[in-house]
């Protein structure tokens, strides 16, 4: 029902368009002049013809349940019951009018279901008329205000102005509210585990807390040494720092190599080829580093007579270094043919060799967009799950040699929300203090990012 | 003194030919302009003479182009030495994202010419003031070159130049994106620098062509119509086309 009535308002609007252009065009055929084009016109009467109607369906859609339910509570009012009682009335009310109730029926139940289901119908029918007549009233009005002299083309750019308007709102909202809920579930957090023993603490064990009794109170001494998370802030940081030895040097010169030597042939074909690479699902780089490369690399490390790890911190970052290979590539090669061809031009008139011009004058002009295409990868490496999950193991071990396994922030956040979870537990909450960690981990890398760009650019230009 | 001197320069881009059978001297110690209207060949055959065309993939050049007894379009020839010999000054200020030394100590840098700091402190500071442009800078030498003025932008351009002492200049419109002033004070810069350089300019502008040039070549269509001493061509040209062009009836 309201899916018709929803459709019905939008062909109306339809409607209303070609009404309005057509007396638009009417007046036009006396020779008076429009102040203008008649589609605006036709746009001032869909606008009039949906709106209001959109605002009522809405406010009727938010406002009905709970007047229903006034309604239907009010005959129990007086009879001492608790509001969590009375809830539990009506949500029997309500499946018992679906027919879905499977309890004991009362007639009190009974009188209250048909009475439900009565209100629902006039409810029903008394929003299909007022939206109905509000439409009708609405475009009447704005058919009759469509003259010569009224100005439509003002509304009309408003409210084109207020829908993109609300459209990045939306947006913003979206970003405020999560933030909100990682800093009010961390804050819960911190109120048992100490913020010191979280940032400073070196046994990262969350396994511990699933131990825990729910119906017990919370100890908070039973979760000492066991929310440190150092470890996994060192694998973090560790199996970006491989990602990154492996994707800037090779992202770096294969965009040079993009930008200033392949001949147009060679570029029209190996800059695709690369950008492929950033399509692979993550996932996929996952099993390549599990299945593939962490077998490999122990195999070759037991040959050299090295003790490695199958699942090691080297073969995560080594994958997900190639994984942001494409990034550094592709948009350094962006920002090095960006470069103006005037300063290349100066520097071979001076006589400077091809490697000459790029060392010296190429790479620092492009040096604030290559910048910020390895902190864009640094912020990808830091936030990247998949591989990390699958290639180098859960256990958060306090390491720094590439051959064994470590773990990392996201890691470890799928670790804890994976299966049942209860909320208000530590154990979930911590899901949400490493969120929070990693939030201002990445803002604070943008913001530094931004930064560097903003120097370089007032240094250079 | 014929300082270059090119016999049968054809230039192809892909298979469009943009320079037809080029036959051009160019004496020692004076200024060549090179003029005639948009897209007729001139700053092409200006790219010609330090191989700047090289950096265009689709550009072929044919016949010779001989620089001190030496074909610039031979195998043999070195780029490199090539444009440390001919140094060129671009339409468009284009120093580099540098300071104003660096831009300057650029092109002594990459060829080995400054033994020491101090060395390369007095080239800079020659090169600025050859330029014009040392009372103007000199206190803020540190600073970046993109910083400057149009005017002084170019005036850097030309003193990144003749840094590293080229025999021949190539100016390409080095005044068009300058203002009157600016212009004034690279036209007075051109006349000083004849003296230790060979100087090529290519111009839209006759009064400037006019003013600055001993000898003006005119070109149209990729072909060189006519070519002589500037008084001449002006004065009393012997091709119709160039008379057409320099009254104003096209171009």
């Amino acid at each position: 029902m309201n899916l018709v009535i929803f459709i019905f308002i939008v062909l109306l609007g339809f409607t209303s368009y070609y009404f309005g252009r057509k007396k638009a065009y009417s007046i036009q055929a006396t020779n008076t002049r429009l102040t203008a084009l008649p589609q605006f016109y036709g746009y001032y009467l869909a606008i009039w013809c949906a709106i209001p109607a959109f605002i009522i369906y809405s406010l009727w859609a938010i406002f009905e349940p709970s007047i229903v339910k006034l309604i239907i509570l009010s005959d129990y009012s007086n009879q001492g019951y608790l509001d969590d009682e009375l809830n539990l009335i009506y949500e029997k009310t309500k499946s018992l009018s679906r027919g879905q109730f499977s309890g004991e029926i009362t007639p009190y139940l009974e009188t209250s279901a048909e009475k439900y289901l009565n209100l629902r119908s006039i409810a029903q029918n008394s929003k299909v008329v007022l939206i109905l007549a509000i439409i009708i009233a609405s475009i009447v009005y704005g058919y009759k205000r469509i003259s010569s002299n009224n100005r439509t083309r003002e509304p009309v750019e408003k409210f084109l102005n207020a829908v993109l308007f609300t459209a990045s709102l939306a947006a913003i909202l979206t970003t405020i509210g999560i933030v909100f809920s990682l800093i009010f579930q961390t804050i819960d957090f911190f109120k048992v585990i100490p913020l010191f023993d979280f940032i400073f603490g070196t046994h990262w064990y969350p396994a511990k807390a699933f131990v825990r009794d729910a119906s017990e109170p919370l100890d908070p001494s039973m979760y000492s040494d066991t929310f440190g998370a150092v470890p996994i802030f060192a694998g973090t940081f560790f199996i970006a720092l491989i990602a990154m030895c492996v994707a800037i040097p090779i992202g770096l010169m294969s965009g040079i190599y993009l930008a200033e030597y392949a001949s147009t042939k060679v570029r029209q074909y190996a800059k695709p080829l690369i950008e492929i690479l950033a399509g692979i699902p993550t996932v996929v780089y996952g099993f390549f580093a599990a299945l593939t490369v962490g077998p490999f690399l122990k195999d070759i490390g037991t040959a050299m007579g090295l003790e490695v790890s199958a699942e090691s911190a080297l073969a995560a970052g080594g994958v997900m270094g190639i994984m942001i290979i494409p990034f550094i590539s592709s948009l350094s090669d962006d920002v090095i043919t960006s470069v103006p061809q005037g300063l290349r031009d100066g520097s071979y008139a001076m006589g400077a060799t091809k490697s000459e011009t790029i060392k010296k004058v190429i790479f620092p002009a492009a040096l604030p967009g290559i910048v910020g295409s390895i902190l864009l990868g640094v912020s990808r490496a830091v936030g990247e799950t998949m591989i990390v999950v699958m290639a180098s193991g859960l256990a958060a071990n306090l390491t720094f040699n590439p051959l064994e396994s470590t773990s990392t922030i996201t890691a470890q956040i799928v670790v804890i929300l994976i299966g049942d979870q209860a909320f208000g537990d530590p154990k979930t909450q911590a899901a949400f203090a490493l969120g929070m960690t990693l939030f201002l981990v990445t803002l604070s890398l943008n913001i530094f990012a931004l930064r560097v760009v903003k120097k370089y650019r007032e240094k250079y230009e | 003194m014929i300082k270059i001197n090119s016999k049968n320069v054809d230039v192809f881009y892909g298979k469009k030919q943009a320079l037809f059978n080029i036959n051009l001297d160019i004496e020692e110690n004076q200024v060549t302009a090179l003029i005639g209207p948009s897209g007729c060949g001139k700053s092409t055959f200006l790219r010609c003479l330090n191989r700047m065309n090289d950096v265009i993939d689709i550009c072929r050049v044919k016949g010779q182009i001989i620089i001190n007894d030496f074909d610039i379009n031979d195998k043999s020839c070195d780029v490199v030495r090539l444009r440390e010999k001919i140094g060129m000054v671009f339409q468009k200020p284009n120093p580099f994202p540098k300071t104003i030394y660096e831009n300057i100590s650029y092109g002594p840098t990459i060829h080995g010419m400054a033994q020491s700091k101090n060395e390369m402190d007095e080239i800079v500071e020659t090169s600025l003031k050859k330029a014009a442009l040392w009372e103007e800078v000199k206190d803020r030498l540190h600073e970046p070159g993109t910083g400057l003025s149009g005017g002084q932008q170019q005036r850097l351009c030309i003193a990144r130049a003749i840094s590293v002492k080229p025999e021949v200049i190539l100016m390409d419109e080095p005044c068009s994106a300058l203002d009157p002033i600016a212009t004034a004070q690279i036209e007075e810069l051109i006349d000083e620098l004849k003296k230790d350089h060979t100087i090529i300019i290519v111009t839209h502008s006759m009064a400037q062509a006019a003013r600055v040039s001993q000898n003006t070549g005119f070109f149209h269509l990729g072909e060189l119509i006519e070519h002589g001493s500037t008084d001449k061509i002006f004065k009393n040209p012997e091709n119709k086309r160039t008379q057409d062009y320099i009254t104003g009836r096209f171009g």
